[in-house]
């Protein structure tokens, strides 16, 4: 019974207690203060760009109003060329071709790579695939501007198109983010359940109708998220842009004109010598701060859009 | 009924069952058609650059390529030496700096962190964000870095390292967490009840166990800064027709070398860069085919 | 043996007979108590944030003896045993009320180093978890970890595999991966490796539920061997076990919270093997032994 508990030797009575005391152990401390402070660094570098592109570009309203820097034409006396309107435009136009490139066929191959390729073939085509990300972007700049436009449009089609125009550097930007695209969708697809797949086939579709018209829709969300990460890093492709794009603003609607995106302006002016503290090196940091801006309003659309794939199933 | 009959039954059933006969109309067929195009575009326009690119620079893959620095007066004879060695400097020096912090956060994040804590999901979210920040955002950030400790000069060893650092810490960090999940929390028990400490067990057991898996995610991501230009362009990286000497001297890299040759307009300087071009592939591609060696042949299945 | 043939219940065991949980309402049946316990849970209460885990355990654990904790799934036998060398700690929103002794000492006071109490106190967990590592290594691990002053690893380890009963299966292939051993062989290494850093407690937690019957004796001899040396407190599954290795048993039952129904786990009864099994105080306990119940 319960009172037989107080009866009897106390426990360990004779026996010689084992040291338990606290050891302090300042190494182990020392080592997950490191870890944590590393992991806190991560959080820094968000603070750190904001940081280092804040004060130039604070500077840089001071000295030109903020009604020149969003002009679609460059006015004021100063002897910088403030607008940015139109180097969003080259971005905008750069962007569209791209995904009208990546959009269909990225789907297309995630579509192939989940749907109708067996096991063993996805197994060795979708690392395949990836490697069109692994290439270099100045190789594809440098493709763009001595294959795709000199050979393909100008030799092949013969369009007339300039040296630098958004269609070579808008097609290889396109290429170059398939990838993203296929991979971020192909995990949406794959990710629907088979029951689906099989109540569809059980009411007589074929794959093809299954495909678009059961698994595509169910995944819908996820494939908008492949989309909107692929027209994020569009936007903040520098390379092929300012290799291929050409360095002149351009407010046409033309692609086969050339026109600088706001990534090549940043490029091709770091590489002048502009004096620090100019208007015109500030507005390098003006338009950095824009293009933080715009590629961090899209990723927070893309991640919001992860989250709610993600609570479906 | 006959055999023959039978057997055919069982073959409608079987068609029915799986739909296949109904994948045979124009319609289904001109689908798959288009999905097999889609896939195969991208990797056709991968064949035509490498192909373009080896017929364009074949010429030039001569020694020249490998021990001259570049040359304005004999562009026949230019050579890459101080953008390979500067891109293997800026490569080591990334790694350096990228692979221990980027692997002590990811360790923080999977061992010792407690993800109710609200900076813990702030760093989480931050990272996501991080990963698709443009690149050339990170020179900008890096440039200023440099300014800030005090360099007077831009283009040296360590701007550019810390460029292409800052570029692929979440690329490590994402990937080594994953490495570090993979490890089953039976070894981790396992340690702590023969009277290991926590980091004891992830020095000894988790962070080896991972090992293949933070090579694969670390590898990729030095690959993909090793042909990185725009960054480098922004902490003032251009051509040098020298070696460095440490982290503080001025250094080129190859993306850097074939950029700028892309704007020269003769023709013997495409040829050179083309060649280069390949170099950089190749360096590339073995880096990308190490790390999927790596993968498959460490993977565990636990 | 039970006053009741063993029938077979008419009820599923996740439906609670009312009278099992009416007979004595929370009350713990302690019968013959070790002369000289080793550990001793004293009111011992374990939470996972707001939900009562395990309610109110005392139990003394004797020198030199097996006891054998046993009880329907979800009974919170096994969080008993985590709570014995803190292992409880690693879990996210785990708390602990009341105190386990250790010779005399309360292992949850603020003072104790966690760490030092599993050096003290060894596990041995379900699943065979050798480390990816070569035999050798396994064993030296512990010693290395905890800065055991060793003459020699090298009879440490021969030492430590002999105890367990292991030696002359392994002393050719010292060097080659423990993954390379049988089920039986790799729980055998995992309770070499934990006698290898000296502790006078080993706690086993269904050490033998991934193992086959002759795995299983085996493990079971083992057991009976190391009790001469070591404390040895185990969880299990299996009655016939219990029955034909300890000493001492205790059962544990749970019970349902009527609003939420988060089941607690709490203990019935704890008595010498051979009187709990053939002649329990407690109905509980009988309907359990006999296959009525859980």
């Amino acid at each position: 019974m319960s009172d037989a508990l107080t009866s009897g030797p106390p426990p360990g009575a004779g026996l010689t207690a084992p040291d338990l005391s606290a050891r302090s152990r300042p190494g182990e401390a020392v080592i997950k203060a490191l870890l944590l402070l590393a992991a806190v660094l991560s959080i820094g570098i968000t603070f750190g760009i904001v940081a280092a592109i804040i004060g130039p570009t604070i500077e840089f309203f001071q000295q030109v109003p903020v009604g020149q820097f969003f002009a679609t034409k460059d006015i004021g006396s100063q002897d910088i060329r403030p607008a940015v309107v139109p180097l969003m435009m080259g971005t905008a136009i750069t962007t569209a071709i791209a995904l009208v490139v990546a959009v269909p066929f990225g789907l297309g191959a995630a579509m192939y790579l989940s749907e109708y390729a067996s096991k063993r073939a996805r197994k060795w085509l979708k690392p395949t695939v990836e490697l069109l990300a692994g290439v270099p972007s100045v190789v594809y700049g440098f493709f763009a501007v001595y294959f795709v436009t000199q050979i393909v449009l100008q030799g092949w089609l013969g369009l007339e198109v300039s040296f630098f125009n958004s269609w070579s550097a808008g097609l290889v930007l396109g290429v170059m983010i398939i990838p993203t695209v296929a991979s971020l969708a192909e995990d949406a697809l794959s990710a629907v359940p088979q029951a689906l797949r099989q109540g569809s086939f059980a009411m007589g579709a074929n794959r093809m109708q299954t495909t678009l018209r059961v698994v595509f829709p169910a995944a819908l969300s996820g494939i908008a998220a492949a989309v909107v990460l692929g027209l994020s890093r569009a936007v903040g492709e520098t390379m092929i842009v300012t290799m291929a794009g050409g360095a002149a603003k351009n407010m046409s609607l033309d692609p086969g004109e050339g026109r600088q995106t706001m990534t090549a302006f940043i490029a091709q002016t770091a590489q002048g010598e502009t004096p620090v503290g100019t208007p015109g090196y500030n507005m390098l940091f003006a338009v950095a701060l824009l293009l933080f801006a715009i590629t961090f309003v899209i990723n927070a659309v893309s991640i919001a859009i992860v989250r709610r794939f993600r609570q479906a199933y | 009924m006959s055999v023959a009959a039978s057997t055919a039954s069982e073959v409608t059933l079987a068609t029915i069952a799986s739909g296949r006969t109904r994948d045979r109309d124009i319609k289904s067929l001109l689908f798959l058609g288009a999905l097999w195009f889609s896939l195969f575009f991208g990797i056709m326009v991968l064949l035509a650059l490498i192909i373009d690119t080896a017929i364009a620079g074949a010429p030039r893959l001569d020694g020249n390529l490998f021990t001259r620095f570049e040359s304005t007066l004999f562009p026949e004879r230019t050579g890459f030496k101080a953008g390979i060695v500067g891109s293997l400097w800026l490569m080591a020096t990334t790694a350096l700096l990228a692979i221990p912090l980027g692997i002590a956060a990811a360790l923080h994040l999977e061992e010792f962190a407690d993800g109710t804590r609200w900076y813990n999901k702030l760093i989480e979210v931050n990272l996501q964000n991080l990963a698709a920040v443009p690149s050339i955002i990170y020179g900008m950030l890096a440039g200023a870095i440099m300014s800030f400790l005090g360099f007077a000069f831009g283009g040296i060893v360590i701007g550019g390292a810390i460029a292409l650092a800052l570029l692929i810490l979440p690329v490590v960090i994402i990937t080594t967490r994953e490495a570090v999940r993979a490890v089953p929390q039976d070894i981790r028990q396992a340690s702590l009840a023969l009277g290991a400490t926590p980091w004891q067990t992830t020095w000894r057991q988790t962070l080896p166990s991972a090992v293949p898996g933070i090579a694969t995610g670390t590898i990729l991501g030095l690959s993909r800064a090793i042909g990185e230009a725009a960054p480098l362009i922004l902490v003032g990286i251009a051509t040098v027709r020298f070696l460095p000497t440490g982290l503080d001297s001025k250094v080129t890299a190859l993306p850097i070398q074939i950029f700028n040759l892309s704007s020269n307009s003769q023709e013997a300087f495409q040829t050179a860069a083309s060649a280069a071009i390949i170099v950089l592939l190749v360096m590339v591609l073995a880096m990308n085919a190490v790390a999927i060696i790596i993968r498959n042949k460490f993977q565990k299945s636990w | 043996m039970a006053s009741h043939p063993a029938t077979f219940s008419t009820s599923t065991p996740e439906e609670p007979r009312f009278d099992v949980y009416s007979a004595i309402e929370g009350e713990q049946t302690i019968g013959e108590v070790p002369a000289e316990a080793v550990m001793e849970a004293d009111g011992l209460n374990v939470f996972y944030g707001d939900f009562h885990a395990v309610h109110d355990v005392n139990l003394q654990f004797g020198k030199n003896e097996i006891t054998a904790m046993i009880g329907p799934s979800g009974c919170g036998k096994s969080t008993v045993l985590r709570c014995l060398n803190r292992m409880n700690d690693l879990v996210a929103g785990a708390r602990v009320e009341g105190s386990v002794l250790y010779h005399g000492q309360n292992i949850y006071e603020k003072k104790v180093d966690p760490i030092a109490v599993r050096t003290h106190i060894g596990m041995v967990f379900q699943k065979p978890n050798p480390f990816p590592k070569s035999i050798y290594d396994n064993i030296a691990y512990g010693p290395r970890v905890t800065g055991m002053k060793v003459d020699s690893m090298d009879d440490l380890v021969e030492e430590a595999l002999r105890g367990a009963a292991l030696w002359d299966e392994v002393k050719d292939k010292l060097k080659q991966s423990a993954y390379g051993l049988s089920g039986g062989q790799q729980q055998r290494l995992c309770i070499a490796r934990t006698i290898a850093t000296k502790p006078d407690v080993i706690l086993m937690d269904e050490p033998c539920s991934a193992l086959d019957p002759i795995a299983t004796s085996k493990i079971e001899d083992l057991m009976m061997q190391l009790r001469d040396e070591y404390t040895i407190i185990v969880v299990t599954h299996n009655m016939q076990q219990a029955a034909r290795v300890s000493d001492r048993t205790a059962f544990f039952t749970a019970k349902p919270d009527e609003t939420t129904g988060n089941r607690t786990g709490l203990l019935v009864e704890f008595d010498r093997t051979k009187q709990l099994f053939s002649n329990p105080f407690d109905k509980r306990t009988e309907d359990y032994i006999s296959g009525r119940f859980g």
